[in-house]
């Protein structure tokens, strides 16, 4: 259904505009938060505007730690999800099986479900085969719910490449791993990388499955969130949630370009 | 390609002509992935519900029994779930009120740019920035913080003292009150619902209200009777994620609110602190029952049908 913009009431506009604030003022918040030089708590306006705290959380090493394992992990997971979601997403798209519904629906659930529900499973079927706590008990649950956005975008551009490529290449006489790697892999290779990109960015954000994953290490959503009980120094936490809100922002802008239909 | 072309072109015939065993070649890792690991411990979790802990002891004893489920039934527990159920359907009332007005602008007035760019700006707190979200609305709901100097400015601290002053919504501050977690919860669920509400009335076929107008109907009587209904299937598909993400949901009872418990709160500290992994389980399982029901009662009332 489409009507002429101008027509729009006024009264409409104004509550549209005024929920999308809502959704973005505190993203602003954080922004502007990274900047104060109040020191002891969160006064607003700040009483002064200083980039010393970057330069102060750059010099912490736990931030740094807490970097370089959520990094890490977001990486394997990702890599993880690419590989097991196209699997997946080309087995039910090329074939024909019973219970191919069962899978999407199995793809999705992890996603559906409240984290709280894959953390505390995960946790518990830890638990009861003695698996110690560790960097990959976190990518485990981290891919579990990151293989539905690859499975997604793959499977969408599936059914969008016209399958007489395909039908092309082989009656050419190429053989099947030619025909993947010349005529399908390019065709899907953008929706990796989106779904990748978004696999990454939802995997670094994460902390819900991780509460249960993690044990003693700390991601640095787990790091931000002991900040909140016990801060060392609010501000270098206002410059961290101002840096995680950069890297997941960029690769969905990024994976948004990429799979824009025109 | 890396294979020598011979020995590639002979498994790529063999698999060719043997689909199955290509097929479960493809499906084996995902599915032990998600069908073992994912399914077992979800499985795990159902079986560990019906263990129970030994009140003496502290050991979880392993054998079939239904009282961990019956000390849901308690009036402390009963009050947890209730207290989760009212914020879940509170949180999904007024985000559909919130969510309908930037769907149906998207869907029946924006240009296609203006709409990309819409698009993005509920896409992006959707797959990002949870956590820092609900970092954000601490400093925002601080004492000290942004809400506050709005309130003053605008003179209104007195309203907001009675608010707060209220029996059940109120607190100390409003970072404290589960009035602010409630708002906290709005926030971060909204564009759950904005996107399917989105979908659904971008369905609307314009001819449908051409018909209507022809037909003598005034705009409103066109929103009411054309537009509204066929909304439906979205505000439910919306309401699932906003519903059942509030049950499920335990950093933000952990960050705002009185600290009266909540469904998510519960599983984490019978889980952690107590060590009660039993009613943990039981706990978890209550949200996908509430969601369960729910479910059932869209059916009913058709809220399907026009998908």
């Amino acid at each position: 259904m489409r009507s002429d913009p101008a027509r729009a009431p006024l009264s409409l506009k104004i509550a549209t505009g005024a929920v999308l604030v809502f959704l973005h003022f505190p993203i602003a918040i954080i922004v502007l938060y990274a900047f104060t030089t109040d020191e002891a708590t969160f006064s607003f306006p700040p009483p002064g505007l200083t980039l010393k705290w970057f330069s102060v959380a750059w010099n912490r090493p736990d931030v740094w730690q807490a970097l370089s394992l959520s990094l890490n992990v977001a990486l394997v997971a990702t890599g993880v999800a690419l590989v097991l979601g196209t699997l997946l997403a080309l087995a039910v798209h090329y074939s024909r099986f019973s219970g191919r519904d069962i899978i999407s629906f199995l793809v999705v659930l992890p996603l559906a479900l409240p984290g709280i529900v894959t953390g505390i499973a995960l946790r518990s079927a830890m638990s009861l085969l003695d698996l110690p706590f560790s960097f990959w008990t976190i990518v485990l649950g981290h891919a579990t719910f990151c293989i539905v956005v690859v499975y997604n975008n793959v499977i969408a551009r599936l059914r969008r490449t016209a399958h007489s490529q395909i039908e092309a290449s082989m009656d050419l006489g190429a053989s099947s791993f030619q025909t993947f790697w010349y005529i399908l892999l390019p065709a899907i290779a953008t929706a990796l990388l989106a779904g990748g990109l978004l696999a990454f960015a939802l995997s670094f954000d994460e902390i819900m499955v991780t509460t249960f994953t993690a044990g003693q290490q700390q991601t640095l959503p787990i790091w931000i969130m002991s900040q909140l009980t016990k801060p060392r120094q609010r501000p270098v936490t206002n410059v961290v949630a101002l840096f995680v809100v950069a890297v997941t922002f960029i690769p969905i802008l990024i994976s948004y370009r990429l799979t824009r239909e025109k | 390609m890396n294979l020598p072309s011979s020995l590639g072109r002979r498994i790529s015939t063999y698999f060719y002509r043997r689909p199955t065993i290509a097929l479960i070649l493809l499906l084996t890792p995902p599915l032990l992935w998600l069908g073992v690991v994912y399914l077992g411990a979800l499985f795990a979790l159902l079986i560990e519900s019906f263990f129970h802990l030994d009140g003496f002891t502290g050991q979880v004893v392993r054998e079939f029994t239904l009282s961990t489920y019956g000390e849901l039934f308690t009036p402390a527990h009963l009050d947890i779930i209730l207290r989760t159920t009212l914020m879940a359907a509170a949180v999904t009332v007024v985000s559909i009120f919130l969510a309908f007005p930037v769907a149906y602008y998207m869907a029946r007035y924006a240009s296609s740019k203006v709409k990309a760019a819409m698009y993005l700006a509920v896409l992006l707190p959707l797959w990002s920035s949870y956590l820092v979200r609900i970092y954000a609305w601490k400093l925002i709901l601080a004492k000290e913080g942004v809400f506050n100097w709005f309130i003053t400015q605008l003179q209104l601290s007195g309203l907001l003292d009675a608010v707060l002053g209220l029996p059940v919504i109120g607190g100390p501050s409003l970072s404290l009150s589960s009035l602010g977690m409630f708002i906290v919860f709005v926030h971060i669920w909204l564009p759950y619902m904005i996107l399917p509400i989105q979908a659904a009335l971008e369905r609307v076929p314009p001819s449908l209200i051409e018909a209507s107008s022809d037909l003598g109907a005034r705009p409103s009587q066109t929103f009411h009777h054309v537009i509204l209904p066929l909304a439906i299937p979205g505000v439910v598909a919306g309401s699932i994620f906003t519903f059942s993400l509030t049950l499920g949901d335990f950093i933000i009872p952990q960050t705002f609110g009185n600290s009266s418990f909540f469904i998510g709160l519960a599983v984490l500290t019978n889980q952690g602190v107590a060590g009660n992994i039993p009613l943990a389980a039981a706990f978890t399982v209550v949200p996908m029952v509430i969601m369960a029901f729910y479910l059932t009662a869209a059916k009913k009332v058709g809220a399907f049908d026009a998908l």
